[in-house]
């Protein structure tokens, strides 16, 4: 085995790296990351992430012990990342009408945390690849690597685990009611003529005990509103404190009642959003498969 | 969410409300509503009717 087969496996798995992570970053319709200089903070990440994977086996061939154990070293700043990204989006959370909620950024942040490690992989793999094999192998594995990263980081969408419709908002009195469930108490007559002028009154009903534990979650619910906010805007104001989305749960049957102010009142958009809107893994609970009553083991 | 507040009461009937908010008498219920509503604006609170003839202004910190 000659340098120049290592150099071409570094090199291949390299590419396999950097092109996963730039598949796996993309600006969606959550509007994060920015660009241009969110993506060159990923992206140059990504490509120390993947130059890391690329030489790991390389160096243990050559039977480099240290380079290898400087590699575990370099691995851990990728721990930073998260804490970069939570630093960042907590603070700009106090700018924003909507705020994303904390529990969405720990679920943001999680989640570039955990692509640098899959661009490490995707890397580690493909370089193993050619060394074992051949470029052309490694290449076909390379692209596969790509393709099923994206596989790996699709989490559940809320679509999947709750029916949405639209509901009928109401006021008895200074009460505001989604159909049956009881939202907020509205004193000025200016502030309700506004929300009934602006607001879509939304009904989330959970399809399972699971479900409903998730859709409970306060966390969850704040990402929900921010996603809706963040799409069609909102009617909101500094100044404005009745003009607030929020949402509340039926506590009998664990329906959410979400009251949606957006500048563009657009229903079947708000469905389609609120569809799309990422389960949060602090929020997703399984207690159908807890088992408790047979000692917690599943 | 514990740092909620009673920031002003404003009402109609001075003897139904006492305590350590300023309260704000009014004597329509016109003046009700726009006496909150330019409290509600100093103030950044939400107004909430309590009974027909007070209302209290709130701030929910989010």
């Amino acid at each position: 085995m000659n340098l120049d087969h290592l150099m071409v496996a570094v090199i291949i798995s390299g590419l396999a790296g950097v092109c996963t992570r730039i598949y796996l970053l993309q600006t969606d319709y959550r509007q994060y990351p920015t660009y241009p200089h969110g993506y060159i903070i990923h992206l140059a990440l990504g490509i120390i992430a993947a130059g890391l994977g690329s030489v790991a086996i390389p160096a243990l061939i050559k039977k480099d012990f240290t380079a290898f154990t400087f590699l575990a070293l370099a691995a851990q700043q990728f721990r930073d990342v998260r804490n970069m990204e939570r630093t960042m989006l907590s603070k700009i959370d106090q700018m924003e009408l909507v705020p994303r909620g904390v529990s969405y950024i720990e679920g943001i942040a999680m989640v570039f945390e955990g692509r640098n490690y899959l661009t490490i992989a995707s890397a580690l793999l493909t370089s193993f690849t050619v060394i074992m094999w051949n470029a052309t192998v490694g290449v076909i594995v390379g692209v596969v690597c790509v393709i099923c990263s994206r596989f790996f980081m699709s989490g559940k969408m809320l679509n999947s685990i709750v029916d949405i419709r639209e509901a009928k908002l109401r006021l008895d009195g200074a009460s505001l009611y989604v159909e049956d469930i009881y939202l907020m108490n509205v004193g000025l007559s200016s502030d309700k003529k506004a929300i009934m002028e602006n607001g879509i009154g939304m009904i989330l009903t959970p399809k399972d005990a699971s479900s409903r534990i998730t859709l409970s979650n306060v966390g969850q619910r704040q990402a929900i509103l921010h996603d809706v906010s963040t799409v069609l805007g909102v009617y909101r104001d500094t100044g404005e404190p009745a003009l607030t989305p929020l949402g509340k749960l039926d506590l009998k049957d664990g329906r959410l009642g979400l009251l949606l102010l957006p500048q563009d009142r657009n229903v079947q958009t708000s469905i389609d959003i609120i569809g799309k809107v990422p389960v949060l893994e602090s929020a997703m609970k399984k207690p159908l498969q807890a088992n408790a009553s047979r000692g917690g083991t599943s | 969410m514990s740092d909620q507040k009673i920031l002003a009461i404003v009402t109609l009937q001075k003897e139904t409300v006492a305590g350590g908010s300023p309260i704000f008498v009014v004597d329509s219920r016109e003046e009700l509503e726009r006496q909150s509503f330019t409290l509600e604006k100093i103030l950044d609170a939400m107004v909430h009717e309590v009974a027909p003839t007070t209302f209290i202004l709130v701030r929910h910190s989010d």
